[in-house]
């Protein structure tokens, strides 16, 4: 059995951006499609813990309460818009759909409102377009739709995984772009989950960073950047080119990611980690906090250079 | 000189001026077949016309977006693609116009990493096979000896040697492109096309694969071409970097100056979309958003290739196609509103 996301909690204020930072495998949408029960289950199983949405527990809802909470209240991204979008649709089909279902719109009210949302997100000539397939938009302008339908009932948390990751620079930049615009005007809270640092520190208001199905830091994105306190954020924000003097070499994490498969009893970074000591391995440190709302899972102190002071 | 005695005395990697592969006016078309009698409708102008050169001991950067023919250029370099037209000439040898025994000669000298280990090596086969095949192919070894190679350069590349019987899944992304290297190390090549090597890679793995790649260069001499779309770390392993837009070279320069003083306006906007990883500088940054996308490369525009897009655009651009130039010493660029150099002859 792998234990792909143990003990993590968090929270999402209204009209935030909350990035979710980690490499593949640390569980990063593992944990977010568990949110909504997007996982097949069977063989995955969510073995505990609460999800409190707006007053309402969404791991207790059975699937059809769960399906009016789909793609109404909460929407979702993906990060490749050719596996999202249906090819034998049209795009102003699929952008259709949940206002029909969630929202019970006309048909005729449903493609008005369509169009609209196809202005929203910056597709050129949307009211020509509607009728066009998604094999007939570049990679971006997929991206775009899928964010449209994401946002068709207005819901008040997005959830984007990868949504930039198959996109080209100049796209990505377009993209994020149209995120803050959208971000001002409608005011969606944001869970963001990526790889890059680079897009988490352009678009965040606060970081999880994910290693090995735990959350091992949490922090506001200045606060990340500036003083990162876990021993993986510190080496991840070191191994990036750039933040270092011209062809100095790139300091690399040696070793590879831990494998999941068994309940964890002691530290999933301790066997890359430099700072690792005897009490690592005996215990699976908690996020302990560091400074008001920047917490790190973590027992040893980057301030002294030895072990944390925990109460 | 023996990978041996090679990684025994490991020296500083410095670019010489001496020229490894030139290429004139490269061209790489693919047809379009169109009915039932699939006559030839048109061609994906896929590479149309480069010159540049790459010399000795350095790390050639390439980069631009999906679609830009990037690859086709690397593949064309290494002739797995014909080239429609131009010349690639390599250590003095025109290998575009090579054929048969003659080319087959020139190929240890030349190979390739490419980005997906996982497709690139074959599952059936093992590690110890995979790394011999070259030498099996080319006929230079007797098995003992390839054995013992095929040991030195697992550890070459930082692997266990004791590793050669196991088959490629019982290895992680990084290590899997690591036999990737291993494979293209196995006939002492001069030049290696490096085809997006980390694109598949974690980040921290990232950055264990390109110090590999620098320590292997500056021990062995190698001189790459690294296809890449990651700018920034292009802007870490690069000498000088060329940044490609529809089957263009569109600039050319050292990677000081053209992070520095990007003179093209497409070199400009790719560089002010990357994210950099501070959120201060992110804050504070204003980047140049290109709107629309890039055209069809079967059907590209009239003049400048990038005047669809292209914030600087005036009227010169729709008609006349900018030359590809030497606007400073050691510094190329094909733009109308790029000052000075004299139109070189090749485009």
């Amino acid at each position: 059995m792998v234990h792909a996301v143990n003990g993590i909690s968090f929270h999402l204020d209204e009209g935030e951006l909350l990035a979710v930072v980690g490499e593949s495998g640390s569980g990063k949408s593992v944990a977010m499609m568990s949110l909504m029960q997007l996982l097949p289950m069977p063989p995955a199983e969510i073995a505990s813990g609460r999800v409190n949405f707006q007053g309402q527990d969404l791991v207790k809802l059975k699937a059809s309460q769960i399906r009016q909470v789909r793609g109404s209240r909460i929407g979702f991204v993906f990060q490749d818009p050719m596996t999202s979008l249906n090819p034998v649709f049209t795009v102003g089909y699929q952008v259709m759909e949940p206002l029909r279902e969630h929202m019970g719109l006309s048909k005729k009210q449903a493609r008005q409102r369509a169009i609209e949302l196809l202005e929203l997100v910056g597709i050129p000539a949307a009211r020509q377009r509607i009728d066009d397939y998604p094999h007939q938009f570049s990679g971006g302008m997929r991206q775009r739709v899928v964010i449209a339908i994401a946002l068709a009932c207005d819901p008040k948390v997005l959830i984007a995984d990868e949504p930039t990751t198959a996109l080209d620079v100049t796209v990505q930049a377009q993209i994020l772009e149209l995120i803050k615009e959208l971000r001002q005007k409608l005011g969606m809270a944001i869970i963001w989950i990526t790889h890059d640092l680079g897009v988490a520190a352009g678009i965040a208001d606060r970081i999880v960073v994910m290693y090995g199905g735990q959350i091992v830091e949490h922090a506001h994105v200045d606060d990340l950047f500036d003083d990162p306190q876990h021993p993986y954020t510190r080496a991840l924000l070191d191994s990036l080119p750039g933040r270092h003097e011209a062809h100095e070499k790139l300091r690399s994490i040696a070793g590879q990611p831990p494998l999941l498969l068994s309940q964890p009893e002691f530290c999933p970074f301790s066997a890359r980690c430099k700072h690792v000591f005897d009490k690592c391995l005996r215990q699976n440190p908690p996020l302990i906090a560091v400074d008001g709302d920047h917490r790190a899972a973590c027992w040893w102190d980057p301030e002294t250079g030895g072990p944390r002071d925990v109460a | 000189m023996s990978l041996e005695t090679a990684m025994a005395r490991p020296t500083h990697h410095v670019p010489s001026d001496e020229t490894l592969v030139s290429i004139d006016n490269l061209k790489v078309h693919f047809p379009i077949h169109k009915g039932i009698l699939r006559r030839k409708a048109g061609a994906v102008r896929a590479v149309d016309g480069l010159t540049f050169e790459i010399k000795k001991g350095e790390t050639l950067g390439l980069v631009g977006e999906s679609g830009c023919g990037k690859s086709t250029t690397g593949r064309a370099l290494l002739r797995l693609y014909r080239a429609s037209d131009g010349r690639i000439i390599f250590d003095g040898t025109d290998i575009a116009s090579l054929e048969g025994d003659a080319l087959r000669r020139q190929r240890p000298r030349m190979q390739m990493i490419f980005q997906d280990p996982q497709a690139s090596l074959n599952p059936r086969m093992t590690v110890g096979a995979i790394i011999a095949e070259p030498l099996v192919e080319h006929g230079v070894m007797d098995a003992k000896g390839r054995k013992a190679r095929v040991r030195e350069l697992l550890d070459a590349v930082g692997l266990n040697p004791d590793y050669v019987n196991r088959y490629p899944h019982e290895f992680s992304g990084g290590q899997r492109q690591r036999i990737g290297i291993a494979r293209a190390l196995a006939l002492d090549p001069e030049f290696i096309v490096c085809d997006e090597p980390i694109a598949a890679l974690d980040v921290s793995i990232q950055a264990q694969v390109v110090n590999l790649l620098e320590d292997l260069q500056a021990k062995l001499g190698l001189t790459y071409l690294f296809i890449s779309h990651d700018l920034s770390m292009v802007k870490h392993i690069a000498d000088r970097v060329a940044v490609m837009y529809l089957g263009k070279i569109v600039e050319l320069a050292d990677v000081e100056t053209l992070f520095a003083s990007p003179k093209h306006p497409y070199t400009k906007a790719l560089l002010s979309a990357v994210p950099v990883p501070d959120p201060k500088v992110e804050a504070n940054r204003r980047r140049i958003i290109l709107t629309g996308d890039i055209p069809d490369p079967a059907n590209p525009p009239a003049g400048c290739r990038f005047c669809t897009r292209c914030p600087e655009v005036f009227d010169r651009c729709r008609v006349e196609e900018p030359a590809w130039r030497e606007v400073q010493p050691g510094r190329f660029a094909a733009c109308h509103r790029v000052e000075g150099g004299e139109a070189s002859s090749a485009t």
